[in-house]
């Protein structure tokens, strides 16, 4: 839709949606300073593991490039949402987040079934400093999908109740943002954490 | 998906995916199969990292110098920048600390 054709109300609500969507942008920014900040207070801690298991002995490889899969597939997956809201095809984007829902879903229980997993072999994060701010980083990311999925149910019903009104438009837009967003620091995570631990 | 905008996102979203697959599987390869000495390995990750947020940047969030608004380019910019300081610094002091208390 031109701009030249929109009502003075529709012109309004753009203009809000637009301020909304920077101002969101702003907090993921917030968001990426406390990332950079927990990935460089894990890097110092790497060799503080207090005689306690290292890295090498507790990852999984294949755990990590199956987490990894997941969550790049779910942000294609979002993606597609994204285009069926521009073509205002409603079930195609109760469709996409359903599957972004599931694939978002079992990437959180690969990490909550990793994390029980070291906790009961002793390896929790009161163990060393390193186990500290590994579970602090990646617990961190992993509490933040948590909530993008609760997120994404929520949005879901307001597709289905409402339906794609501007309103729901406009926050589909910055939840996109979110999720693409945690899947950029899960490309740290694989890159900082799993990777070189494991080299 | 007939719309041509439809279709040109459709295609930005599919390059992404694909550029993204790669850049994870190599790192991933060489930590498999040990193809390469360690500190090799580790400078292909990083620079593999480094590419893979710029095309998540990029074909994801679609960030470019044409459409995207300035003020988000400028947030953007001073993010990397305070991260560069704080991070940077960060490694700075406790390495320094490291070497001096070695002594």
């Amino acid at each position: 839709m031109s701009v030249a054709h929109m009502s003075e109300h529709e012109r309004e609500e753009a203009e809000t949606h637009e301020q909304r969507a920077l101002g969101f942008w702003l907090y993921l920014m917030g968001d990426a300073v406390i990332f950079a900040l927990l990935f460089a207070t894990y890097a110092i801690m790497i060799p503080g593991t207090a005689g306690g298991p290292t890295g090498k002995q507790l990852f999984e490889l294949d755990n990590a490039a199956i987490e990894t899969v997941l969550l790049l597939v779910s942000s294609m997956t979002f993606g597609f949402a994204s285009l069926q809201v521009k073509a205002g095809n409603r079930g195609a984007v109760l469709a996409w987040l359903a599957i972004t829902f599931l694939l978002g879903t079992a990437f959180v229980f690969l990490e909550v079934r990793e994390f029980s997993g070291m906790i009961a072999q002793g390896a929790g994060p009161d163990r060393s400093g390193f186990l500290s701010a590994f579970f602090t980083l990646v617990g961190t990311h992993g509490v933040h999908v948590t909530m993008g999925l609760i997120w994404i149910v929520i949005l879901g019903a307001q597709v289905a109740l409402k339906g794609l009104t501007m309103p729901v438009a406009s926050r589909l837009h910055r939840l996109g943002l979110f999720w693409h967003f945690l899947d950029i620091a899960w490309v740290g995570i694989f890159s900082i954490v799993y990777l070189p631990g494991l080299l | 998906m007939e719309h041509p905008e439809t279709r040109h996102g459709l295609r930005s979203y599919l390059i992404g995916f694909v550029l993204a697959v790669i850049l994870s599987a190599v790192p991933f390869w060489l930590v498999y199969t040990h193809a390469l000495p360690p500190q090799r390995t580790l400078l292909v990750i990083g620079i593999a990292a480094v590419l893979q947020v710029l095309v998540h940047l990029r074909f994801f969030l679609h960030i470019n110098f044409t459409t995207t608004p300035r003020e988000n380019i400028l947030a953007l910019v001073f993010t990397a920048l305070l991260l560069f300081i704080m991070v940077g610094g960060s490694f700075w002091i406790m390495f320094d600390l490291h070497s001096r208390m070695m002594l």
